[in-house]
């Protein structure tokens, strides 16, 4: 199968790879390259030793940095951020490909998407161009900072604070259900920002490192053993207004679109 | 339970519970979630001297129960058991002591179990195959060198720590009882992994035990209708725990649909959800009545004993997972995190829905049951 056909967000008009010579380029590179997956192990994720887990995630930002070097991260992704500006029936040829092989699947959700995909519809070049190379190299992990203990399904309900500062924002509250959040190097959060209007329309969207004083990750025990699931408290936590997302108060129009990422990945637009 | 209870009977029953609250809380219940033993020896003295171990021993043996319905009476302990998922080998210890009492058999072993010294295993017999009977996993071979135990019976409450095992054993036509030793040579308890964070399992296989005539509980070979009674108060036992695992789950979540606020309102106000603890309620009502009904047959040895302790068992397994597994969904998220309690009960209830036979099992026996009287009318 061939095509001709243009999928990409950046829409640049230069031509596009041949799917059969681009199969063979992700063929080469990954049994070249890849080692079988390992399927109990898989079995095992969030519940494998620490030191198991986190040899893990090494290996996959390797992976990840092995796959960008190769031109085959960031498919549908735009060149000028690291991508390769390719279509979806690209990233089909590629995902056939990598059956049976290991693959980062750690650094898939929610780092890819929704958290990269949110980052590329609405971050400022330069936030896109600080921080989407970088995840498309394996060197940054993202989390959500969504659910709060209070929230549940009510995620307009959000009670974390951001208070501006001058520059800053000063964050405050606690969420939960971050998945690794303690081996990851980024959170997107939803915070508000606004007391005075109905729920949804005080809210905004913030990007900040996860390791750094002030923000304290507790690991959550499942009860089928696995430990991935984590709590984090947020105690006067400096955010430059530069790593807002979005506008100010408009959290929700970035949110909606934000959940319908994390919904395309279950094929429920 | 649901059952009126006499003032004696209600004073024990909130001496257990208030015994249970002060001495295994939930936080000391996690505790022993890596204790080999699952149990503090000290605790299980001074439930046995509460009366845990002696319900259904004879009062020439120093015991007796508070109503005369020894069986009943036990179920309150069990029921408080399930409420407060408490260690302790409750089931076990209570039906060898009987045993032993009935018999007037191992007089020291007895008093060391009421006195909660020492604690025991049954090996009973299990459900097997479609007939509405139980069998025995372990036979008596009787070979030139004398008797001997073969066999094994797979899942056995507090094994590794009994000081001995009550198995029953086929012996020809017959079925004959004995009181095995735990350190008889050819006995190998292999300890089993358990959801319930207290309760220990392991497998007891018997591989050419040397029966010693002393062992006998009864007499050779007419323990059959020894065996089924014990099974049948195991049932009931087991279903009264259940209950109790229940009415803990629905009474946390019930407390907690009033204190969550989701979308500005309590959970509690939502119809739909209404509708499930409506649905809930009246499951876990009739799990009480029903345990019940299958505690009064089974202890009076009523000819419906057989059919209610079975009905017990079927609709407690059934519904008590509907019911327990709901309280999970209701409680979203935090339902299945180990640092929330709700879990607790679901793994006390998840491992004796299991034990002596599944709901469909013990429905099948019901229907056989029924079928069987169809027939003798």
């Amino acid at each position: 199968m061939s095509t001709t056909a243009r999928h990409t967000l950046d829409g640049a008009a230069e031509p596009v790879e041949d799917l059969d010579a681009f199969r063979d380029r992700a063929r080469a590179f990954i049994r070249g390259n890849l080692r079988p997956e390992n399927y109990e192990d898989l079995r095992r994720d969030g519940s494998r030793p620490d030191e198991v887990e986190l040899a893990q995630v090494q290996r996959e930002r390797e992976i990840q940095r092995m796959l960008f070097d190769a031109g085959l991260a960031g498919i549908c992704f735009p060149r000028q951020y690291g991508g390769q500006g390719l279509s979806l029936a690209h990233q089909a040829v590629l995902n056939e490909e990598l059956a049976g092989y290991e693959y980062p699947r750690l650094l898939q959700v929610p780092t890819l998407s929704p958290c990269a995909a949110v980052l590329l519809e609405f971050g400022t070049d330069a936030q896109k161009e600080r921080h989407l190379p970088a995840i498309l190299k394996g060197e940054e992990l993202w989390m959500q900072f969504l659910s709060e203990p209070s929230g549940g399904s009510d995620v307009a309900g959000a009670l974390t604070t951001a208070v501006r500062d001058g520059d800053h924002w000063v964050l405050n509250g606690s969420k939960v259900w971050t998945t690794g959040a303690w081996w990851s190097d980024w959170g997107l959060c939803l915070a508000r920002t606004n007391w005075d209007v109905p729920k949804h329309r005080g809210l905004t969207v913030f990007m900040l490192p996860i390791h750094q004083e002030g923000v304290e990750v507790r690991r959550i025990e499942m009860l089928n053993g696995s430990r991935e699931f984590c709590q984090e408290f947020m105690t006067d936590v400096l955010v430059p207004d530069t790593d807002r997302i979005g506008g100010v108060d408009d959290g929700w129009t970035v949110g909606t679109r934000w959940m319908v990422h994390e919904r395309m990945l279950h094929s429920s637009p | 339970m649901l059952v009126t209870l006499t003032p004696d009977q209600e004073l024990f029953r909130d001496t257990t519970a208030r015994f249970l609250e002060e001495h295994v809380p939930v936080g000391e219940v996690r505790r022993l979630r890596d204790d080999p033993d699952g149990l503090d020896p000290g605790y299980w003295r001074r439930g046995a001297e509460l009366g845990w171990t002696s319900l259904l021993v004879g009062e020439a043996h120093g015991g007796g129960s508070l109503s005369g319905a020894g069986l009943v009476d036990l179920s309150l302990v069990a029921y408080e058991f399930g409420r407060h998922a408490a260690p302790g080998p409750l089931v076990p210890v209570n039906l060898v002591a009987a045993a032993l009492s009935e018999h007037d058999a191992h007089p020291e072993v007895r008093d060391g179990l009421i006195a909660g010294r020492a604690t025991a295993s049954w090996c009973g017999p299990g459900l097997a195959g479609t007939r509405p009977a139980w069998e025995p996993g372990v036979e008596i071979r009787r070979g030139a060198a004398g008797p001997a135990l073969h066999g094994l019976a797979a899942v056995v409450e507090g094994a590794a720590r009994a000081a001995h095992h009550l198995v029953t054993a086929r012996d020809g036509d017959g079925v004959t009882q004995v009181l095995v030793p735990a350190s008889a040579p050819g006995v190998a308890v292999t300890p089993l992994q358990s959801v319930d964070l207290t309760r220990r399992f392991a497998a007891v296989a018997l591989d050419g035990v040397r029966v010693g005539t002393e062992w006998l509980v009864g007499p050779a070979g007419e323990a059959s209708a020894a065996a089924d009674r014990q099974a049948r108060q195991l049932l009931a036992l087991l279903s009264a725990e259940s209950v109790g695992a229940m009415q803990a789950g629905f009474d946390m979540t019930v407390s907690w649909s009033f204190d969550r606020y989701s979308f500005g309102r309590p959970l509690a106000s939502y119809q739909a959800l209404k509708h499930r603890f409506a649905d809930m309620l009246t499951w876990l009502e009739a799990a009480h009545a029903v345990t019940d009904a299958a505690c009064r047959a089974v202890g009076d040895d009523t000819p419906e004993a057989d059919e209610l302790a079975s009905a017990a068992k079927a609709f407690v397994g059934h519904y008590g997972g509907e019911l327990l597994q709901d309280c999970v969904q209701l409680h979203g998220g935090m339902g299945v995190t180990f640092e929330h309690d709700l879990h607790l009960y679901l793994r006390r209830f998840t491992v004796n829905r299991m034990l002596a036979g599944t709901p469909a099992e013990h429905r099948r026996r019901v229907a056989a049951l029924l079928d069987a009287g169809d027939t003798a009318a």
